[in-house]
């Protein structure tokens, strides 16, 4: 049992992380074609591992419209959303459009899924507003910077600031070719190693958490 | 008498000069041609190389004949009136494949480094890569040749042949797999170094904070929302969030604290349900662990925001942590959960997501402190070996950095290509 719950997925872990390491040095097409084809597993073992994730969202639902918890009629809603979904789905074949007309999937896609998202990705722009006023706000010599700097990359990216400021346009283009790439090169060179460190510890086996426990 | 000796001796230094560019002008085929399979590619590409001519210049072109063989040389398309062929054995059938000015196409102008030239820097270099009307078949004889042309003449070489053939290494790269297993001895040898003796460890503020959030949540009797982001299992920064999910589930489990942990990823899910359950055993606390703490929502993008805006209105979590990777719903959410008046700890990689975390979250890990967490909380020697790797790698990336810039300016200002044998070993090569 042990060996199936630690040794096998260590081993397992090695192997591919050594193979696909190795991977990525040779150029010769059947090297890509392994790359695919597990790219292609991973994709399907991804399908299955949805019924899963499906089946969690099922039960914690069904769970709260049980008991009755507060704000269970929402999980009513998603109970009722997702199989009258699922349902019209399978009666459009899973077409969004059959001979030039639109099924009633294609419908709860364009007219409902569509809007909602787009709703969601509206907000960002008050969320914008309100995140920089918080932060905008020159309560120590580091926020006044910052204000500052935000001040003038915002004149230089729009016609009318840099109209009126001319010099804000040239200034922006400093601010973010050298003051900004500099610090983000900087974080990327250490996300790179951190990342590069992981991965070796994982190979190794040296980091074993995500398998759940670290002692074994 | 002197006067004229001096008319006569320009006179005879200007026929010499007419008489040597006559010769200079005068067009010969290509010299040291060679075709050869591309090294370190996937197949279908040719490369040919041959040496720097006196009539190298704008007013002259080069062009790449091609055919297939076994069947007799190439041979150019008809020629301008008047012109003179100089091999007139060449064979028929060839196609010009390419043409282009004769200073152009060195060796030095591509990007391969010096491990991997051909030929010296001054020599032409010209590839035969598969695409636009070009097919080359790996497996297939190519008879190939180069001719020198002017508007009134050609001098064409001798036909080589050549079988493009995929490669199984690519030895331009080498220098990356060099430098990475330099890394990877550093990081080993770090953590053997540090399973003998003590290593510092700056404070990070963020993970200092966790404690205190997990108590918060606790004292106030709330819950505490874990997100691990919008990636999968096969990205670093999400295996790193379920990491530390373990870590700070222990904590919770010790306190017996609400953890609420929703995913976009069922694989994701299903990983942090096993950390999540073995942090509860090993907090001695499994009575208290609960199966759907960790729950699927969907894979969409602003539904899965929505929902955990929606968890995060309803349930009031009195610390909400965000680590992995975030895209667009980054400041959705941590501005719903800074709204709420949650304590909030945020750590990811994703670069141009980080503004939006500092301005919205109490602590943020930036970057590298999210892969450093895992060591920080759990202060295995092991894992803060890793740490002290990494900053040796960092130290030795600052270095390349001044030593990279000193050489290149030498190597310009001296213009020599001397400083190319050090710069060339750091570059990112294809």
């Amino acid at each position: 049992m042990i060996f199936l719950r630690r040794q096998l997925p260590l081993l397992i872990t090695l192997v591919m992380g050594l193979t696909f390491a190795g991977q990525y040095y040779v150029p010769h097409p059947a090297s890509e074609d392994m790359l695919t084809t597990v790219n292609k597993w991973l994709q399907i073992i991804g399908g299955f591992v949805l019924v899963l994730g499906v089946t969690s969202l099922f039960h914690i639902h069904a769970v709260k419209i049980r008991r009755r918890e507060p704000g269970w009629g929402y999980s009513f809603v998603l109970y009722a959303g997702m199989l009258t979904t699922v349902m019209i789905g399978l009666w459009a074949n899973g077409k969004e459009s059959m001979d030039g007309a639109i099924t009633g999937f294609g419908w709860i896609y364009s007219f409902m899924m569509v809007p909602l998202q787009g709703t969601m990705f509206s907000i960002l722009a008050f969320f914008i507003a309100s995140a920089a006023y918080r932060s905008f706000r020159a309560r120590s010599p580091e926020a006044a910077v910052l204000l500052l700097a935000a001040v003038i990359v915002m004149m230089g990216r729009v016609p009318l600031g840099e109209y009126l400021i001319p010099v804000s346009g040239d200034a922006t283009q400093w601010i973010l070719n050298v003051l900004n790439a500099s610090v983000r090169r900087a974080i990327l060179i250490g996300i790179s190693l951190g990342a590069i460190a992981l991965s070796l510890k994982i190979i190794f086996g040296v980091e074993r958490a995500y398998l759940g426990g670290s002692k074994e | 008498m002197r006067r004229k000796g001096i008319q006569r001796a320009a006179l005879g230094a200007a026929l010499w000069l007419a008489a040597a560019q006559t010769v200079a002008a005068e067009l010969t085929p290509p010299q040291d041609f060679a075709v050869f399979d591309t090294p370190s590619d996937s197949g279908g590409g040719l490369t040919l190389i041959w040496a720097p001519a006196a009539y190298d210049g704008p007013d002259v072109r080069y062009q790449i004949l091609l055919k297939p063989a076994p069947t007799a040389a190439p041979h150019p398309s008809p020629l301008p009136e008047g012109a003179r062929e100089h091999k007139e054995e060449a064979g028929e059938g060839g196609s010009i494949v390419a043409e282009f000015p004769a200073n152009t196409h060195y060796v030095r102008e591509g990007k391969l480094p010096w491990w991997t030239r051909p030929a010296a820097s001054d020599w032409h270099r010209y590839d035969l890569k598969s695409g636009k009307g070009l097919e080359l078949k790996n497996g297939v004889r190519y008879a190939v040749a180069v001719a020198a042309v002017t508007d009134t003449d050609r001098a064409l070489t001798t036909t080589q042949l050549a079988v493009p053939q995929p490669n199984w290494v690519n030895w331009n790269q080498m220098n990356n797999l060099l430098l990475v297993m330099l890394f990877a001895s550093v990081v080993f040898v770090s953590i053997r170094t540090a399973r003998r003796r003590d290593i510092f460890l700056r404070r990070i503020a963020g993970l200092d904070a966790v404690d205190e959030a997990i108590g918060r949540a606790t004292e106030l009797g709330k819950p505490i929302l874990y997100l691990t982001g919008a990636g999968d299992m096969s990205e670093p920064s999400t295996i790193a969030a379920a990491v530390i999910l373990g870590r700070v589930a222990k904590r919770v489990a010790a306190y017996e604290t609400d953890l609420v942990v929703p995913h976009r990823d069922p694989i994701v899910m299903a990983v942090c349900q096993e950390v999540t359950k073995q942090a509860y055993l090993e907090a001695g606390k499994p009575d208290v662990f609960k199966e759907d703490s960790n729950f699927f929502i969907t894979t969409d993008q602003f539904s899965y925001t929505a929902a955990v805006d929606g968890i995060m209105l309803r349930r009031k979590p009195a610390a909400n942590f965000f680590m992995g990777s975030y895209f667009a719903e980054s400041l959705l959410l941590t501005e719903t959960g800074a709204s709420t008046g949650a304590i909030q700890i945020a750590g990811t990689d994703s670069d141009h997501q980080m503004p939006f975390f500092v301005t919205t979250c109490d602590y943020t890990l930036i970057g590298e402190e999210l892969y450093a967490a895992s060591a920080y909380l759990s202060r295995e020697p092991v894992q803060v070996g890793t740490l002290r790797g990494q900053d040796m790698g960092k130290a030795f990336i600052l270095a390349v950095l001044a030593l990279g810039t000193i050489l290149a300016t030498t190597g310009v200002l001296l213009e020599t290509e001397l400083p190319r044998i050090v710069l060339d070993l750091f570059k990112d090569l294809k």
